[in-house]
């Protein structure tokens, strides 16, 4: 059965790379891609939209329906993960630590719950001490990473990057709160409505906008027509309705990657984890 | 001499990629995927196409792998076959 998965791949790999021999060249000019779309969208992008980097305004602006529905497939992603693997059941036992001795206790009645405070304090099973030099790195870092994922949401129109990126970008600095100190810091900080919310914002924000340029008479995400709404900036409009855009996909996407990292490293229980 | 370092690159690539399916732990694994993300991100920045080169650094090589180990750390280590 090996053999016969090696050979079966084997072929379909010699095929698929036979089948590149006929591709154009690398930067070909007489390949097809090149001849028709490239062009236009290489002269006529800046005229049309005033954003310096014309693969946020192809794929923001020209193609704006294609990554609307990308977002929707994100969006879609977190609400799988969080119906499969969100477990509402409590735990059927129990770990505290009593703040002041150190001393931790196991309780295994389900029912017998100790209140939280100054007296005891939550335990996880898999705790660990976090360590001092991840602990303290990870706080100065976080804030820079945020940042710096602002940074690509925001000049998504003029250098690499987007809502995609950025809203990684920030989802992992999250991420990293988690692993640097534990999940329930993280949970504590950033609740999981709040992260079903802006899911669902970002991609109410990415459709409001397109539904805005209908109720204005244009097309759907027809952003030049939004100009009436900023006055003065009626130049570069259109490179604006995109920073909107990618300020809905950057949210959308920051709250997903949150969620679906809660939800897989905790088995769905968002109590602990890694 | 015309070095070429995108050879180099794919070379690297395709080390990876069979050294990820032939390890038997699956942390190492993961780990080795993030580093197939990471060359192949060089390789989309050789060949000029750098926006997609930072998603496959933001998302492939970075969150991907964190999703990866978080998995494993809920299941099991080795793999059964």
């Amino acid at each position: 059965m090996r053999l016969l998965a090696f050979i079966i791949v084997t072929l379909t790999g010699a095929f698929l790379l036979y089948g590149t021999t006929e591709f154009p060249d690398w930067g070909d000019p007489n390949s097809p891609a090149s001849l028709h779309v490239s062009n236009y969208y290489i002269e006529k992008t800046y005229e049309d939209t005033h954003a310096p980097n014309f693969v946020t305004a192809v794929v923001t602006d020209y193609r704006g329906f294609d990554t609307m529905f990308e977002t929707a497939v994100i969006f879609t992603a977190g609400i799988g993960c969080f119906l499969l693997l969100r477990d509402f059941r409590g735990k059927k036992e129990h770990y505290y630590q009593h703040i002041p001795s150190g001393v931790i206790l196991h309780v295994k009645d389900e029912k017998k719950l100790l209140p939280i405070g100054k007296e005891f304090g939550y335990m996880d099973k898999e705790w660990v001490p976090p360590d001092l030099i991840n602990k303290t790195v990870c706080r100065i870092l976080i804030p820079f990473i945020q940042i710096y994922a602002l940074y690509v949401v925001a000049h998504g129109d003029y250098s690499p990057g987007g809502g995609f990126q950025g809203g990684v970008i920030f989802g992992s600095s999250l991420i990293l709160l988690a692993i640097s100190y534990d999940l329930k810091t993280l949970v504590e900080r950033v609740k999981e409505k709040l992260l079903g919310i802006f899911a669902a914002l970002g991609v109410l924000i990415y459709a409001g906008t397109g539904a805005l340029c209908l109720l204005m008479g244009g097309n759907f995400l027809d952003y030049g027509k939004l100009a009436p709404l900023i006055p003065g900036h009626s130049g570069h409009i259109r490179a604006l309705g995109m920073l909107v855009v990618e300020i809905g996909v950057g949210i959308a996407v920051m709250a997903v990657m949150t969620l679906i990292y809660i939800n897989i490293v905790s088995e769905g229980r968002h109590d602990e984890g890694l | 001499m015309h070095w070429p370092i995108d050879i180099i690159v794919l070379t690297f690539v395709i080390f990876c990629a069979i050294a990820a399916l032939s390890v038997k732990d699956l942390l190492a694994t993961a780990i080795l995927f993030g580093a197939y993300s990471f060359l192949m991100c060089l390789l989309w920045t050789i060949m000029g196409a750098v926006d997609v080169a930072f998603t496959e650094a933001s998302v492939g090589a970075g969150v991907s792998t964190v999703f990866f180990v978080a998995a494993i750390f809920r299941t099991s280590r080795r793999a059964k076959d």
